[in-house]
């Protein structure tokens, strides 16, 4: 779960660094280059696949360990106290991360179906800034998208650093680098991920 | 020893591993909040005695907090609600006069109920088994010095060494997990020189042994260093799972 978090974590971050040249603010010409050339360079199609596989495994691993787990206790206690011993998102990674699958199928046919699987982009018709554009003047898209964004804060609130926990990379002197980098992580990214569409949405994009 | 509390407890009863369990009500009256918690327990037990009832079995032994035998899962958390005290060691003034306490048994697959709140803990016994040792005889107290071990990995192999294996993380953990108490026991002799010619070996037996037995996974919540009365660190997990990929890729087991 370790190794394919932080690919998936390295695959949003270059995901938020194009997604965000349409802060730019110069009418997607930026953006639109930027979505241009992930289209067409061979490599980056080819760790499209590496990358849903790591998303697979990611999922498949998830569903893997809940079974054993529970498993390890059929009976459950009476009274529980769990708020006084760990954090409520550390315990919910399973649920967190079945609301990003949620909306990750939605986001998917929002964009890349339409992206990948029509003609409308390829053929010059359309540019992916202008669908971006259409797509986020709906308002339950944008409320839809800003909650699965605080999904993915504290799913990565935990996730990050319990990565390299996994990992065995624990080192007191590393150990407050990872712990803010984390913290960092999981604020940045959803932030200007859910910012994209309220932008859009308030028009503040041209 | 008597005094003022008076309490609600709602307590697991279970007549074998094979019965059906369930939480019975008990009222005690007049305890004083200096007993421990197990001295609590006796009052009520001696109350059953006389009663003609059957006496709630838990387990227990030294009494000090040294030993791990006692166990309990007070209030939704091992151990209680204090930190770092086994529950020999809480006592009663950790409770208000008028408290309802729910007392269950720790709750894993691996930890079959034996009676009431009394579980089976030998699947411990049998992780350390398969290799939670230095095969050698390592001989009588040598000289001063004549085996350097540096003071940060001595204290960090003696502050894995104060598990009791009472098994609080296990019943903590939301996956019924075993790891804190298996890297506790391999930590203790990964950080010394005798543990060094099966330290391999010996982290790919006892991680192979403790899944054979039906623990849980680590998800690293953090609640059985949380829990741990003896305040084992995460940073064994951390260590254990180091050595378990460096056993996985460049030993020869």
């Amino acid at each position: 779960m370790g190794i394919t978090g932080l690919f998936l974590i390295s695959f949003l971050m270059v995901h938020c660094f194009l997604n965000s040249l349409i802060f730019i603010n110069d009418g997607g010409e930026t953006f639109n280059l930027g979505a241009e050339f992930m289209a067409k360079n061979w490599l980056i199609r080819a760790m499209e696949i590496v990358l849903f596989g790591g998303l697979l495994w990611h999922i498949i691993q998830a569903a893997i360990l809940t079974r054993e787990n529970k498993k390890a206790r059929p009976v459950a206690y009476a009274a529980s106290n769990p708020s006084a011993n760990s954090k409520w998102y550390s315990r919910s990674m399973g649920l967190l991360g079945t609301i990003l699958l949620i909306f990750l199928i939605i986001h998917l046919r929002h964009f890349w179906v339409v992206s990948r699987f029509t003609d409308e982009i390829t053929s010059g018709r359309e540019t992916l800034f202008n669908e971006m554009k259409e797509v986020f003047s709906q308002l339950w898209v944008v409320i839809l998208y800003c909650l699965a964004m605080v999904s993915l804060g504290y799913h990565l609130l935990h996730g990050f650093k319990s990565a390299f926990q996994t990992l065995g990379w624990n080192h007191v002197k590393y150990n407050a680098i990872i712990e803010k980098t984390g913290v960092i992580i999981s604020i940045v990214l959803p932030v200007l991920f859910a910012a994209m569409p309220i932008a859009i949405y308030m028009g503040l994009i041209k | 020893m008597s005094g003022n509390m008076n309490l609600t407890l709602k307590v697991w009863r279970q007549k074998n591993n094979n019965a059906e369990g369930k939480l019975v009500n008990y009222q005690v009256k007049d305890i004083s909040p200096d007993m421990s918690f197990l001295e609590m327990m006796d009052v009520l037990n001696e109350q059953l005695i006389v009663k003609g009832d059957e006496p709630i079995a838990f387990d227990h032994d030294c009494r000090e907090g040294i030993c791990g035998m006692c166990s309990l899962y007070i209030n939704g958390r091992p151990h209680g609600p204090k930190d770092r005290v086994t529950t020999c060691q809480l006592h009663m003034r950790s409770f208000e006069d008028g408290q309802t306490i729910t007392i269950e048994p720790w709750r894993a697959a691996p930890f079959p109920i034996v009676k009431d709140l009394a579980v089976n803990r030998s699947a411990f016994d049998r992780i350390i088994a398969s290799g939670g040792y230095v095969s050698v005889n390592t001989g009588n107290a040598q000289d001063a010095n004549s085996l350097p071990i540096g003071k940060e990995d001595a204290d960090l192999s003696f502050a894995a060494a104060a598990c009791i294996g009472c098994g609080a993380c296990v019943a903590a953990c939301k996956n019924a997990s075993a790891m804190l108490f298996v890297s506790a026991k391999v930590s203790q002799l990964a950080l010394l020189p005798q543990g060094q010619p099966e330290r391999y070996l010996r982290v790919h037996n006892m991680v192979a042994k403790m899944d054979e037995e039906g623990f849980g996974n680590c998800t690293n919540t953090g609640a059985c260093e949380a829990e741990c009365p003896k305040g084992i660190s995460l940073s064994n997990i951390a260590r254990m799972n180091r050595d378990y990929f460096v056993a996985g890729f460049a030993s020869d087991n």
